[in-house]
């Protein structure tokens, strides 16, 4: 298995944490893994975004032309990537920050509302981890306790009581993603 | 007096120290660099550490002076030297570190290894060798040569308008947080020769007190490239040098 | 952390925590995109309370590699890092530790340039590292990580070359390899050396004259051309027994290969996934990966000359180690370059491409 991700937004939007937790969640599990930003000068907003590859082999290129999925979270990375889905592959998208959805019809196409969904429910620092639960409910790469052990190893101890929380967020995440 | 008598050991008035070799020095006879190093000598092997000092040499007429004091040596890249000692310093902060620069290689080219070092309060001691003149390379005007004066890249005298002003880089190392002892002082006569040492044996002490960076300046003369007898040139120095670069201590915080 | 852990990291802080296990003295270095976290790591983690390691933010890259300069004069295991502006500064004091026969580790996490340039990856300093980006006849030993793992491990190595030969070793990596985090096993804790190893294992060094024996000078000087010219051919020989000991590469899927990827640091990676495409479209393809681009592969490229139909040489700059494969393999195949510049990296689907054009 492996299995090509790239997660695209705003920077402050915790793309490239979701990556992070992500690559440290297949670590956790014994998988191979790379997380390589698009890195920048911009410390907040502009755009971000990050490749993480989860495979039971050793990665190749950290660089890719073609992506399994691509989390898009923005207009324009959207834009960017809808084309670099590999046919068969997925986009997931938030409706919240995207005005013209994908058209491509050779791939799976989800949105996942987290950001309105953050916003009612007063989740907005764990928004990132919605859209994660989204992805894992579409492709369980990695299992929630893999996710809740990464956190654990990278969240400094005095967060840890944000564990929980973050394990709603998945959970709320895998709820509320639909395939368009 | 047989000769045998002169050299008998009672009748010793006078040596050289110890650490400086037999080596025939490449300084023109009348130059301070020649007493500058018998006083760097003389202070290492009073306060017994010839076997824990690391010097840095310039890039500069003192470019040599490892081939003189018998201590073990580091040959600097052009106004680098205080980015060496206070990695040095850093690395073994029980050894004696000091530099030995002259004013273009400190304060031009050097200017900010030799301020940074100073202010990050290394514990060493920087000797800055002022003749207000480039030495080595054949008299070319210095960050330090005075207005009016003349050398050969400013033949006409140093112009404010075309080269700008004198650099003070004493008064400069004394306002940084720092420095620990900052002086100036000068070798061309038995008083100031003694004085002079003094404060080099003050600045070495300071620096392995963990004091903080010591800058000891020697006003000093260039009798070759100021086209002057060596007698000729200490009075100029006395007459010129010393009312722009007045003497003494500028800080003293040990 | 303990040893054998396996842990999630960047290649930039990597290097700093090899650094630390590896018994290196003193780190002195000045922060520029994309190597920043070297210097941020070791401040984070404080290894002058634990190891003693001194670490020391310097107020430019010139000031930095001339700490190193003071520091490997002395016997201590001193390094700094970079990005390549930073590392044109750094190209006096290089030469000088070359000179003055210093061992000491740079490392350069490259950029795209000329000038300010871009701050995303490049390998656009092959020429400067490898042909001798300061003055006079020397030489880099220069060591090209293709993984997180590889920043971690090449740094124990590097020291250990440098010491061997008495010469300057780099790391050249890019930001692609700093600034992206993969798996990583950290090395074994290893001692700084004692002030009593030091003085036996670097006789020369400036320490003070322990013992009261004969003063050390480390010096780059020499006026008598004579003698000068003595130091020059001491100090070839010593490139030359390095050429006869140290050339480092990986061979990847080169037994049945009709042609040929010549690729270093993360353009190897990508070089990896055009093969595995490649293959799939029924084209032979293997990779020959310079791991030391000082001494460089020349045989081994040569004898795979012998074998292949075609070599590509795959850089992310505008064609430097494509160079010296043509000189290695002595007009006897077809050498081509690929690379794209600027800081963009190229993608594996480009390079099949490039590679189909070869088979035509």
């Amino acid at each position: 298995m492996t299995h090509e991700i790239i997660i695209s937004g705003f920077g402050g939007q915790g793309v490239l944490s979701m990556g992070k937790i992500l690559a440290y969640s297949g670590l956790m599990e014994d998988k191979e893994v790379t997380w390589m930003p698009a890195y920048g000068p911009e410390q907040r907003g502009g755009t971000a975004n990050v490749t993480v590859i989860v495979s039971d082999e050793p990665v190749s290129s950290p660089i890719l032309s073609s992506y399994d999925t691509a989390i898009v979270l923005n207009q324009p990375s959207l834009e960017k990537f809808e084309s670099k889905v590999k046919p068969g592959g997925t986009l997931i998208y938030d409706g919240y920050g995207i005005n013209t959805p994908p058209t491509r019809k050779d791939i799976h196409v989800y949105r996942i509302d987290a950001m309105d969904k953050a916003a009612e429910m007063n989740m907005i620092k764990v928004f990132n981890m919605i859209i994660l639960g989204g992805f894992l409910k579409v492709h369980p790469i990695v299992s929630i306790d893999g996710v809740l052990k990464a956190l654990r190893k990278t969240l400094p101890e005095r967060h840890h009581h944000l564990i929980p929380m973050n394990e709603e967020a998945i959970r709320l995440g895998m709820e509320i993603i639909k395939e368009m | 007096m047989t000769k045998q008598e002169i050299i008998a050991p009672e009748n010793l008035v006078y040596k050289k120290p110890e650490l400086l070799n037999d080596t025939p020095m490449h300084y023109c006879p009348g130059c301070s660099h020649g007493v500058v190093h018998k006083l760097v000598s003389e202070v290492i092997a009073e306060m017994g550490m010839a076997d824990k000092t690391i010097a840095i040499s310039p890039v500069g007429c003192a470019v040599f002076a490892y081939k003189y004091i018998d201590v073990d040596w580091q040959e600097a890249a052009h106004g680098r030297a205080p980015a060496l000692a206070s990695a040095v310093k850093r690395l073994w902060p029980d050894r004696l570190v000091f530099t030995y620069q002259g004013d273009g290689d400190l304060a031009c080219i050097g200017t900010a290894e030799t301020i940074h070092a100073l202010n990050r309060g290394e514990n060493i001691t920087i000797i800055f060798i002022n003749n207000a003149i480039y030495g080595m390379t054949g008299g070319q005007m210095a960050p330090t040569t005075l207005l009016g004066m003349k050398t050969v890249t400013c033949p006409y005298g140093r112009d404010p308008k075309l080269h700008g002003y004198p650099l003070k880089m004493a008064d400069i190392a004394a306002q940084l947080e720092g420095t620990c002892y900052v002086t100036r002082q000068s070798v061309q006569n038995v008083a100031s020769i003694l004085k002079a040492k003094k404060a080099l044996r003050k600045a070495f002490e300071y620096s392995m007190q963990g004091k903080g960076s010591n800058l000891v300046e020697i006003v000093s003369t260039c009798n070759t490239n100021w086209r002057m007898s060596p007698d000729k040139a200490n009075k100029w120095m006395e007459e010129n040098m010393v009312p722009f670069y007045p003497l003494g201590d500028l800080k003293d915080k040990g | 952390m303990a040893d054998k852990e396996v842990t999630l990291m960047k290649g930039n802080e990597a290097i700093a925590h090899a650094a630390i296990r590896c018994g290196c003295d003193g780190y002195f270095g000045y922060p520029i995109t994309p190597q920043s976290e070297v210097l941020e790591t070791l401040a984070a983690e404080k290894p002058w309370e634990t190891t003693g390691m001194v670490v020391l933010q310097a107020e430019s890259e010139v000031a930095s590699i001339n700490m190193v300069y003071g520091g490997a004069a002395t016997g201590k295991r001193v390094m700094t890092s970079s990005s390549s502006p930073g590392i044109s500064l750094m190209q006096e004091g290089i030469s000088y530790m070359a000179g003055a026969e210093l061992p000491a580790l740079i490392v350069n996490v490259s950029r795209g340039g000329p000038g300010l340039g871009t701050i995303q990856p490049s390998q656009a300093d092959y020429f400067q590292t490898v042909k001798g980006g300061g003055h006079g006849d020397y030489r880099l030993i220069t060591l090209a990580p293709a993984s997180v793992q590889e920043m971690a491990d090449f740094v124990d190595l590097a020291f250990e070359l440098a010491f061997k030969y008495r010469n300057p070793a780099m790391i050249l990596s890019d930001g692609a390899i700093g600034q992206m985090m993969e798996k990583v096993v950290l090395p074994p804790f290893k001692p700084r050396r004692t002030e009593e190893q030091i003085a036996k294992e670097c006789p020369w060094a400036t320490t003070g004259r322990i013992g009261m024996r004969k003063p050390n000078i480390i010096t780059s000087l020499e006026l008598r051309s004579e003698e000068m010219e003595q130091n020059n051919l001491r100090i070839q020989a010593k490139y030359r027994e390095c050429e006869k000991n140290e050339v480092r590469y990986e061979d990847y899927m080169t037994a049945d290969a009709e042609y040929l990827i010549v690729a270093f640091g993360s353009a190897a990676r990508i070089a990896k996934k055009v093969i595995a495409i490649a293959r799939e479209q029924g084209i032979k393809v293997g990779l020959l990966r310079p791991i030391t681009l000082w001494p460089f592969p020349s045989k081994r490229i040569a004898e795979l000359g012998k074998q292949v139909k075609g070599i590509l040489s795959l850089e992310i700059n505008a064609g430097q180690m494509v160079e010296d494969i043509r000189l290695a393999v002595e007009c006897n195949v077809p050498v081509k370059w690929y690379g794209r510049l600027g800081g963009i990296i190229p993608e594996p689907e480009e390079v099949v491409e490039e590679i189909k054009k070869m088979t035509r």
